[in-house]
């Protein structure tokens, strides 16, 4: 996985809540499910309009905005579908960071697993810094340092997020939850020798014919 | 931690393999369910790490998502069947993972299938790349939705990663009224609370209105936990738990000098929260308030009684929510103020991992017995899985279903999620039994309308959405 530890740049004020991973990959996306083009689809309701071209509105299509690496957002983005490709589609366009005043759990999870830091902060918070990201044009840069769990806003406020211990060291080091778990895989055998005398029916399935 | 306990601390306890510390704890995991949208992906990249799968014999894999529901399908009858479907096949075979293909008696959804063959436990932890996971705590599993990295996770190491989430109890007690189905009972909950309430919680339903209600009722209920944001809905398993598994094909079975059955449902008796348990949140929910439901937003929050009227943005306090009124409104093409029963629409879907069930079908038949769907409508009846299919059949319902002028398919998840070419056209409006009315969920600028099977059917008889209770025979609630 890689690294992340500090990331500067403009921040896209997208005040909307309840963003759903259906809208951010509609499921017709599902389908290819190529890492590498699924931010051509990122967000497609709100992104384009009828016809196709770009809808204006539409935050992440404001020149200011387009190389944003942080998006502000409402409270509960990433609710619905397990989808991993909405990640992806984020990581596709450049956004490594995502604030919001809550998420969907397993949204939130899964931007772990590909280095992207959500980053969950009070509704008053959350107000200022759209308003801030929102003035500035996207004219000037806010800065996330992961290693002392700090944003700083252009106006120089800084504020300090919750990141666990663990997930901190595995975004600064880069470091995949598959390798890491494997190296536990006796602490698993064991649990199953154990377990498999306790509860048989859980390792001894019946045949389907 | 001798205290009292609750079931999911129970359940989170019995498997726990190491604590990883800071609230975090390495799960074994018992079950998993691999299906055609993630599955060969997750397996081919497990491949090219050089690495196994660790316990193929504790997983099942079943195409759902992108398989056509048409009569007379095979895989290349969706766009992406073939593909997906025939690279789960190949996949799963190389790794030593059972099967169940589309000419398999097991094939079906995901979460209609771990039920019903038994592989789906009491006491189990089991999870499944698809959100509505959630489902299989019906039967007092540990069950949640994971994304596709994790899979990948679960398929080489057999644990999950995951933090302890707070807990939750929603009690709901009472008896549900006349014409009143198991999805009211849970989109009333949703609307009540709010489409975030339960973000960052295990919910465990409980109550007599729960205790009273069919296992596949409970799936129901279960099922749509993720649509308020729980991580997990759960119910302790009890004698209806213990009727519907006994004898299905992976629960364990007695046989002379093993009782392994009545061994393993000891041990599921004691899973239940203690009588003085403490919850970190605590809901009440009376039965007697719940009416049929049906969403009018692009949210499962936002619904309604059948009996009521569109709201209009100002009657919100918060500038967000009257935004987003507004919006649900525009998509919806509905307006403010008006009654929500008599709105026309073009199709209706009974079907999905929500609502595909036997039970689901049944109280479906009885209300479409002798009637017929209106000639605008298009309807279809989509069995959860080959065996309910099967079942149906066996009791006429397929017959039922075709009388009344509805269309009999083959098993899937078919318009519940635009993967497999079977979508609503643009415009749109469509009641379904699914769970979800976001935004081009059943395809581009589709218009969904979540409801129970009883609605569904009542809307596609009178060609608009309407009270099913002015349509149902009295004194026939199954």
């Amino acid at each position: 996985m890689e690294k992340l530890q500090l990331l500067q740049g403009v921040a896209a004020p997208l005040p909307r809540a309840n963003i759903d991973t259906d809208i951010i990959t509609p499921a017709k996306y599902l389908l290819d499910s190529n890492r590498e083009t699924m931010h051509e689809h990122t967000f497609e309701p709100l992104r384009f309009l009828a016809d196709g071209r770009d809808n204006p509105d539409f935050v992440l299509n404001k020149p200011a905005y387009r190389n944003a690496v942080i998006l502000i957002t409402g409270r509960n983005f990433g609710c619905g579908s397990s989808r991993e490709t909405a990640v992806w589609g984020l990581l596709g366009m450049g956004i490594r960071c995502v604030i919001a005043e809550s998420f969907g759990d397993i949204f939130f999870n899964n931007c772990f697993q590909n280095s992207v830091l959500p980053i969950r902060l009070p509704g008053e918070t959350i107000a200022k810094l759209l308003a801030e990201a929102g003035d500035d044009q996207g004219n000037t840069q806010f800065q996330v340092d992961v290693a002392t769990r700090t944003l700083t806003t252009p106006s120089g406020r800084t504020i300090t997020f919750d990141l666990t211990p663990d997930r901190q060291t595995a975004l600064l080091e880069g470091l995949d939850e598959v390798g890491q778990t494997l190296k536990e895989d006796d602490a698993t055998a064991t649990f199953q020798i154990q377990d498999r005398a306790a509860r048989p029916w859980i390792y001894e399935l019946g045949s389907i014919v | 931690m001798n205290g009292p306990k609750t079931l999911f601390d129970k359940l989170w306890q019995a498997h726990v393999v190491r604590s990883l510390g800071d609230n975090l704890d390495l799960l074994h995991v018992d079950r998993h369910l691999i299906h055609d949208l993630s599955g060969a992906r997750a397996l081919t990249e497990l491949q090219e790490r050089g690495l196994a799968v660790r316990n193929p014999e504790l997983c099942i894999a079943t195409p759902d998502h992108s398989v056509s529901s048409q009569p007379g399908r095979t895989l290349a009858s969706s766009p992406y069947g073939e593909r997906l479907g025939g690279g789960l096949r190949k996949m799963a075979a190389a790794a030593g993972i059972p099967y169940f293909g589309l000419d398999h008696p097991n094939q079906g959804i995901v979460h209609v299938v771990g039920p019903e063959t038994g592989f789906t436990l009491p006491g189990c932890l089991l999870v499944c790349g698809d959100s509505h996971t959630s489902t299989h705590g019906a039967l007092g599993a540990l069950a949640w939705g994971i994304g596709s990295s994790e899979v990948v996770h679960v398929l080489a190491t057999q644990t999950v990663r995951q933090r302890r989430p707070q807990t939750m109890r929603i009690s709901i007690d009472g008896d549900l009224g006349e014409g009143v189905e198991p999805k009211d009972v849970i989109l009333h909950i949703i609307g009540h609370m709010g489409v975030a309430a339960g973000t960052g919680h295990a919910v465990e339903y409980a109550g007599s209105t729960i205790a009273d209600m069919g296992i596949e009722g409970r799936m129901t209920v279960c099922n749509l936990s993720i649509e308020f944001g729980a991580r997990m809905g759960m119910i302790a398993p009890d004698e209806t738990t213990f009727a519907y598994l006994k004898e299905r094909p992976l629960v364990p079975q007695n046989t002379p000098g093993d009782a392994a059955w009545d061994e393993a449902v000891t041990n599921w008796r004691g899973l239940r929260s203690d009588d003085d348990a403490v919850f970190d949140r605590e809901v009440a929910i009376d039965a007697a308030e719940i009416a049929p439901q049906v969403t009018w937003g692009t949210s499962p929050g936002q619904t309604l009684a059948v009996t009521d009227t569109i709201p209009t943005p100002d009657s919100f306090v918060e500038a967000e929510q009257q935004n987003n009124t507004e919006a649900a409104l525009d998509y919806m093409g509905l307006s403010a103020g008006r009654p929500i029963a008599g709105t026309r629409v073009d199709r209706v879907f009974i079907g999905s991992c929500t609502n595909s069930r036997i039970t689901d079908l049944r109280r479906a038949a009885a209300i479409a017995q002798g009637r017929q769907v209106a000639s605008h409508v298009t309807a279809w009846v989509v069995p959860g899985s080959v065996q309910v299919k099967l079942a149906a059949e066996a009791e006429g319902l397929d017959r039922i279903f075709l009388d009344a002028g509805f269309e009999w398919r083959e098993p899937g998840c078919a318009q519940c999620v635009a993967t497999n070419g079977e979508t609503v056209a643009p415009g749109e409006r469509c009641v379904s039994t699914s769970n979800r009315n976001f935004v081009g969920r059943q395809g581009p600028k589709a218009r969904t309308h979540l409801a129970g099977p009883a609605m569904a059917v009542a809307a596609a008889i009178a060609g608009e959405i309407t009270d099913v209770r002015n349509l149902a025979p009295l004194g026939e609630t199954p």
